[in-house]
């Protein structure tokens, strides 16, 4: 029997109190105000006084208010009917709210109890089973969504029956297993997991090795990210964070996207809302909502259930991972959930650590992070989650807990440059700041050299060197002035801003140049490296600057044509008139 | 902020600070209003039966033995058509002579509007200031402040841009305003015959500081009973955020929570982003714009309080003097509108993202000769025509005193390249050069 309580004490989100049995760190306990109950989460237990976050505003709360604890963690519902859903951080189906306003103590259930799946079997009677183990599969927008045995499930089980293929609810039972004691237990669609628990219900976890195209030329060509890999991506307000994220989950090469968004604008949330039940996916056609769940809670929701949204969207992410599908999940922002971390260490008052943040703040990032990956799982199919976070640090300063803890954990870093932002060089990373750990895998050397090509990396090597080349040039044009250098100097730099131009920055608003799949950025990394091998010649370093403009120019227009189009090879027959110009 | 029956009161006051009251009582509500001496205060901490109180006016001359009244609930506002034209304090009294409203009472800082339930703005808002409506679009239902320096006139610029804008109400929201800012607001809006369209709420620098954190709420409010009951399109104007987080800042000095950057509460970018995301587009047809003012130190950006605004804001808008022509101008580098690719060619002629591209391209090169002519290297031709360009474009564009429609404003870019440079040297698109080249 759950424990019971009353509220001894408020301040601000942070509740005090009293129980009268036994309480678990972490469980979930509803506040009674009235006839609204508040969710809430046990943060701290000292004695017979527990503390507890509140979920929601505490406004007119009262000493001596009810409080009823439920017996379990923050949990999420799992099953069919996630895909293209809208929740909150504590997973309730914000479609399912009425009214315009959020109410308090208003929550939602996430799947849908009457809508029929079609169920295929995928285990037969007699099967031993475990925790994970696929009994069926149901289409869940063209994906095959397994169920699966539930992942609480503990030691094997023999299959007593299947449901037979046809169609039913979330709540049917499509198996009954029996235990090692000869109990039957019934297995539905759904299951419940607590998110601040990783599943990790898997045979291995390799290190990753497989390319994920996201379309993103300065990450594909320059800093990949791979299936189940890591990356981050800080830069100051206004950088460009969150229409790059947007960007990749619009085009990766993913199954399932999933969406956290994490204190920040509501309008941007809008922003998905609109387009992605209109967008295609590039990889199959399909509506990218169909293949999208979003986590909204924006900067203006209860700032404690900001902190779950994140737990929530790992949650569901793992929770398809186990289906041997490929996941996308990206957070924008973790510095908000930090902050909202750092909000309830100060109300505890604990010991601050750098910038008052929670002194565990490195270790809470990483074990994070170490949720994502790629696995095999028990039946040997592999499963992804691939992470992608912003960091918001403040000032834009680079040394600060979140910016720090986060680059420990991550293996990409996808620095975004304010000056980058403020010349329109879009997207703004930096590319010899930003690195890719992936590049250093020799099972990413071996994949990538079939999968493109085996020059491809000492390619990348060398454009990583002209480009810093050109930076070191451009700084000496500009102590020396331009004619206070060889005309070879200036030829050097333009080199190095034909790569930037071309390569490095893309036209996120632009329908095609938005996207470029990987045999398209091989040719033009091609093209561009050709040029770059190439020898010009010059009167003066006059002519230099104007010559490329053109010969960027053209290149570009071949960016914002149609691959292999009569319109690209035009641009690109203007290409080679404009090289024979001026190549020795 | 009306007072009910069956008020509690006590009288037994255990501990008093700069800011704060504790004192023993029962059956009392957390952010529940009371009165100390007639002095308003609200509960921000209940542990046991000690309550402690955040009061507004500071606690001078509060004896142990003060009177506590509890007033039962939050701070309300009475919301009615009858706000329209008046003029209010930080506690939503009548600072004009008027009589009290009479409405229904609400309480202010309420919840938040269902993401799924918001519409993508996109309805522009035209200001006749060019610098914002070609370079920095403004769109319904946005939120952005204007950055500047405290020695510039950003309470003109918006008392302008708030008169221009076609809004049904406008909602002034002033926090640690100079009695003079105040009566300046007051006669702009009474010059343009626009008091009944016009809402204020002010705290001015000669009431106490820890006021003026009801100011924000208070305003908005006032906005989502136009907004939301009425359908109407708002605007709402709040100056000088920066005052209001220093508030908050006292605030959390005086309770001794842990500061964080330059002295803010680690919670600065929460409570910020619970005001501004007030902003919103309904899906009956109203909205909440926000026009803010957040004033810098020495043009520091990278301070906590706008830092954590831009954060949250779509965009901001940069004044700085320009000393060649002589103007205060929107800065086009540092300013930014995020939402007005949802407007911009589309509400507007279909040349104004190019040529709004080009010019402030064109204005970049300028500023490189400038570097170039500082460091003693020679000036091309080029250079010296885009340095005459940028003085035209800061005068005739960016500066604040222009007050023309979009058309013409992009009239006059086309004119000022016309005037300094070849066709092929700005960039722009061949179909549209063909049919605007003057
Ligand atoms: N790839 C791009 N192409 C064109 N414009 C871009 C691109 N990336 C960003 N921008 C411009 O920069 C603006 C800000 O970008 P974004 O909202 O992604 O910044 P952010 O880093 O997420 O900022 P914040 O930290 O405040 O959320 C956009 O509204 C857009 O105008
Ligand atoms: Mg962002």
């Amino acid at each position: 029997m759950a424990a019971k309580g009353k509220v001894v004490g408020i301040i601000s989100n942070l509740v005090v109190v009293e129980a009268d049995g036994a309480i678990a760190q972490n469980e979930i306990c509803f506040i009674h105000i009235g006839d609204e109950r508040l969710m809430a989460e046990v943060i701290k237990v000292i004695g017979k006084n527990v503390y507890v976050q509140v979920y929601e505003s505490t406004r007119g709360m009262k000493v001596g208010n009810t409080v009823e604890f439920a017996g379990h963690m923050l949990e999420v519902t799992l099953g069919p009917g996630i895909l293209s859903k809208n929740y909150d951080g504590l997973q309730n189906d914000l479609d399912k709210m009425e009214g315009v306003f959020l109410k308090r103590g208003d929550y939602t259930f996430p799947l849908d109890k009457g809508k029929k799946w079609d169920f295929k079997p995928l285990a037969k009677a007699g099967d031993t089973v475990e925790a994970g183990s696929w009994l069926g599969e149901v289409d869940e927008n063209f994906q095959p969504h397994k169920i699966m045995v539930p992942f609480v499930f503990e030691g094997t089980y023999t299959v007593k029956s299947v449901a037979e293929a046809g169609s039913y609810t979330i709540d049917d039972v499509m198996a009954v297993l029996t235990n090692s004691k000869g109990e039957d237990v019934q297995v539905t669609m759904t299951q419940k997991w607590p998110v601040k628990k990783a599943i990790t219900i898997y045979k291995d976890k390799p290190r990753p090795f497989k390319l994920l195209e996201t379309g993103v030329r300065t990450i594909d060509t320059i800093n990949p990210i791979v299936e189940g890999g890591t990356g981050f991506i800080p830069g100051p307000f206004g950088t460009g964070k969150t229409v790059l994220q947007h960007g990749i989950s619009k085009q990766a090469e993913a199954d399932i996207v999933v969406i956290a968004a994490c204190g920040e604008r509501a309008n941007e949330v809008v922003e998905i809302f609109t387009e992605f039940p209109e967008l295609e996916d590039p990889h199959t056609g399909r509506k990218l909502m169909e293949r999208t769940t979003i986590i909204a809670n924006t900067s203006n929701m209860p700032v404690a259930a900001r902190e779950a949204s994140v737990y929530t969207a790992m949650t569901i992410s793992e929770y398809y991972r186990n289906m041997g599908l490929r996941v996308l999940m990206m957070a924008d922002s973790t510095s908000r959930w930090a902050q909202a971390l750092r909000e309830m260490s100060n109300r505890l008052e604990e010991l601050p650590g750098p910038d008052a943040f929670p002194v565990d703040l490195p270790a809470i990032i990483s074990n994070f992070y170490a949720r994502a990956g790629y696995v095999n799982l028990n039946n040997g199919k592999p499963g992804s989650i691939t992470f992608i976070g912003t960091v918001s640090p403040a000032g834009g300063n680079l040394k600060e807990p979140v910016t720090e803890s986060t680059k420990k954990a991550a293996r990409c870093f996808y620095a975004l440059q304010q000056s980058r932002a403020d010349g329109k060089r879009y997207p703004a990373i930096n590319p010899i700041d930003s690195y890719s750990k992936y590049l250093e895998y020799p099972e990413f050397e071996e994949y990538i050299s079939e999968r493109i090509n085996d020059q491809w990396l000492d390619k990348i090597n060398e454009m990583k060197t002209l480009l810093q080349r050109g930076l070191e040039v451009s700084e000496q044009i500009n102590i020396l002035g331009d004619d206070g250098v060889s005309v070879d100097y200036h030829v050097r730099f333009w080199k190095s801003e034909v790569i930037d131009f071309v390569i490095l920055q893309q036209d996120a608003f632009d329908e095609i140049d938005a996207v470029t799949p990987i045999d398209r950025q091989e040719y033009m990394v091609d093209k561009v490296m050709d040029l770059c091998h190439k020898d010009f010649s010059f009167e003066s370093f006059a002519e230099v600057g104007p010559y490329f403009k053109r010969v960027i120019n053209t290149l570009r227009q071949m960016n914002y044509s149609e691959f292999k189009s009569d319109r690209f090879y035009n641009y690109e027959k203007e290409l080679q008139e404009t090289l024979s110009e001026a190549v020795v | 902020m009306a007072t009910k029956a069956f008020q509690k009161i006590f009288t037994k006051i255990t501990q008093i600070t700069k800011a704060t009251v504790s004192l023993h009582a029962e059956d009392v509500g957390y952010g529940e209003l009371a009165t100390i001496q007639g002095q308003l205060a609200q509960v921000v901490k209940i542990i046991g039966n000690e309550v402690t109180l955040q009061v507004f006016g500071g606690t001078e001359g509060i004896p142990t033995n003060a009177e506590v009244v509890f007033l039962g609930g939050a701070p309300t506002l009475k919301v009615s058509d009858q706000l329209a034209g008046r003029f209010f304090n930080s506690f939503g009294k009548p600072i004009d002579g008027g009589p009290e409203i009479d409405g229904v009472e609400v309480e202010i800082g309420g919840p938040s509007v269902n993401p799924v339930r918001r519409k993508q703005p996109s309805e522009l808002i035209a200001t006749g200031i060019a610098g914002i409506d070609l370079n920095n679009t403004l769109v319904s239902g946005q939120k952005i402040p204007f950055f500047a320096d405290p020695d510039q006139p950003f309470n003109q610029v918006m008392a302008n841009v708030a008169l221009r804008a076609k809004a049904d109400k406008i909602i002034l929201g002033g926090m640690g305003l100079t009695n003079d800012d105040y009566l300046y607001f007051k006669q702009v809006f009474d010059n343009a015959g626009a008091l009944d369209r016009i809402i204020s709420f002010v705290n001015t620098t000669e009431n106490p500081p820890v006021e003026r954190l009801l100011v924000p709420d208070m305003a908005l409010t006032a906005a989502e009973y136009f907004a939301v009951e009425k359908n109407e399109s708002v605007l709402v104007l709040l100056t000088d955020m920066t005052l209001y987080a220093d508030a908050l800042s006292i605030v959390s000095n005086r309770m001794d929570q842990i500061p964080s950057k330059d002295s803010m509460p680690g919670s600065l970018y929460s409570d910020l982003a619970k005001i501004y995301e007030k902003a919103v587009q309904l899906p009956d047809g109203g909205s909440i714009t926000i026009i803010a003012v957040t004033t810098l130190s020495g043009g520091d950006i990278t301070h906590a309080i706008p830092d954590n605004t831009g954060y949250i804001t779509e965009g901001q808008l940069f004044l700085r003097s320009d000393s060649d022509v002589g103007k205060v101008i929107v800065d086009p580098f540092r300013s930014l509108s995020r939402l007005k690719q949802l407007v911009i060619g589309k509400k507007t002629r279909a040349d104004h993202p190019q040529i709004m591209n080009a010019a402030i391209r064109l204005y970049a090169d300028a500023a490189n000769a400038r570097t170039k002519m500082e460091n003693g290297f020679d000036l091309s031709n080029y250079d010296e025509r885009s340095l005459a360009f940028a003085k035209d474009y800061s005068s005739e564009i960016l500066a604040i005193d222009v007050n023309v429609g979009t058309n013409e404003m992009l009239d006059e870019t086309w004119k000022l390249l016309g005037k300094h440079f070849k066709k092929e040297e700005v960039g722009i698109r061949e179909e549209l050069v063909k049919e605007y080249w003057p």
